[in-house]
């Protein structure tokens, strides 16, 4: 295919979308008011997606959903034309979603350090780890597989829980998990690496072979 | 040969992250390097929690292309424009 000024296809769809997206920030900040519910269409799936791994109840993600679409329709004159609008979206309604979230009365849960790997006094593992039965991109393509990891991430203790899904699902930074939950980058690199520990500990007995 | 001490494996499974992240000093990622060639233990547990990061973010997107429920569309749009 001829590519034209060097743009290749997936660049010019991309470019695509951006454009539709500053017509549309363009209509919002402009009192459109057919360019919300547009907005509203093109979005709520999305976001509503990613309220749905933080908040266990259906209500309480589409309640934040909504609040992160009041909170947009309410700074969208604030809206920087150099950010993307999909990412300032995804920020609002994590943020919405933890907002919730600190609202909710707490499960019972369980202890962190049971799931951490223990020690000799030598330094060597208690219990020698043992490699896995097959790839990883092989294993999570089973559904099966898949409601086992999102099982073991739900029985993670909030806080590694949060800071889990913060990094290493949402992608955002340990200085934005940081800011986005009050607590110091440190913190954040500490809890994400139990978080990770206790997860492969949980995973462990069904990975060694057991999933087919 | 070298006559130093191996680091424990307690030290890697400590400092694992940031021997992912590549944020190690040389001289300490060169230690760990040579704890690794010799410890299988230490070779599984990080094949597996580098495992164990892929398939958190792969079981926890879900791709399907469903649309929007009509009743939230709805009342998003009516909360802000009070209908």
């Amino acid at each position: 295919m001829r590519l034209h000024a060097g743009v290749s296809h997936l660049g010019r769809t991309a470019l695509n979308a951006i454009s539709i997206d500053a017509d549309l920030v363009a209509r919002l900040q402009a009192g459109d008011s057919g360019a919300f519910e547009a907005l509203v269409r093109q979005y709520s799936m999305p976001l509503l997606r990613v309220a749905r791994r933080f908040l266990r109840s259906e209500e309480h993600a589409r309640d934040a959903v909504q609040d992160a679409f009041i909170s947009a329709y309410k700074s969208i004159g604030r809206f920087a034309s150099t950010s993307r609008l999909s990412t300032w979206l995804h920020r609002i309604v994590v943020n919405a979603s933890l907002m919730r979230l600190r609202t909710q009365r707490r499960h019972p849960e369980e202890d962190i350090e049971s799931h951490l790997p223990r020690f000799l006094e030598d330094g060597h593992q208690v219990a020698p780890s043992v490699a896995w039965s097959e790839p990883a991109d092989e294993m999570v393509q089973r559904e099966e597989v898949r409601g086992i990891v999102r099982a073991a991430i739900d029985r993670l203790p909030e806080q590694y829980r949060i800071v889990l899904l913060l990094r290493d699902i949402e992608e955002m930074t340990t200085e934005e998990t940081a800011e986005a939950l009050g607590i110091t980058a440190n913190a954040v690199k500490i809890r994400l690496h139990r978080a990770r520990q206790a997860l492969r500990t949980l995973l462990d007995p069904h990975m060694r072979g057991a999933t087919r | 040969m070298s006559e130093r001490p191996y680091l424990p494996c307690r030290e890697i499974i400590a400092f694992l992250a940031d021997y992912l992240d590549g944020a190690l000093a040389a001289e300490t990622r060169s230690e760990f390097d040579r704890h690794l060639a010799v410890c299988p233990s230490c070779v599984a547990y990080l094949a597996s929690y580098r495992d164990t990061i892929r398939m958190a973010k792969a079981a926890s997107i879900d791709a399907d292309a469903d649309d929007p429920p009509e009743e939230l569309v709805r009342a998003i749009v009516a909360s802000v424009h009070g209908e």
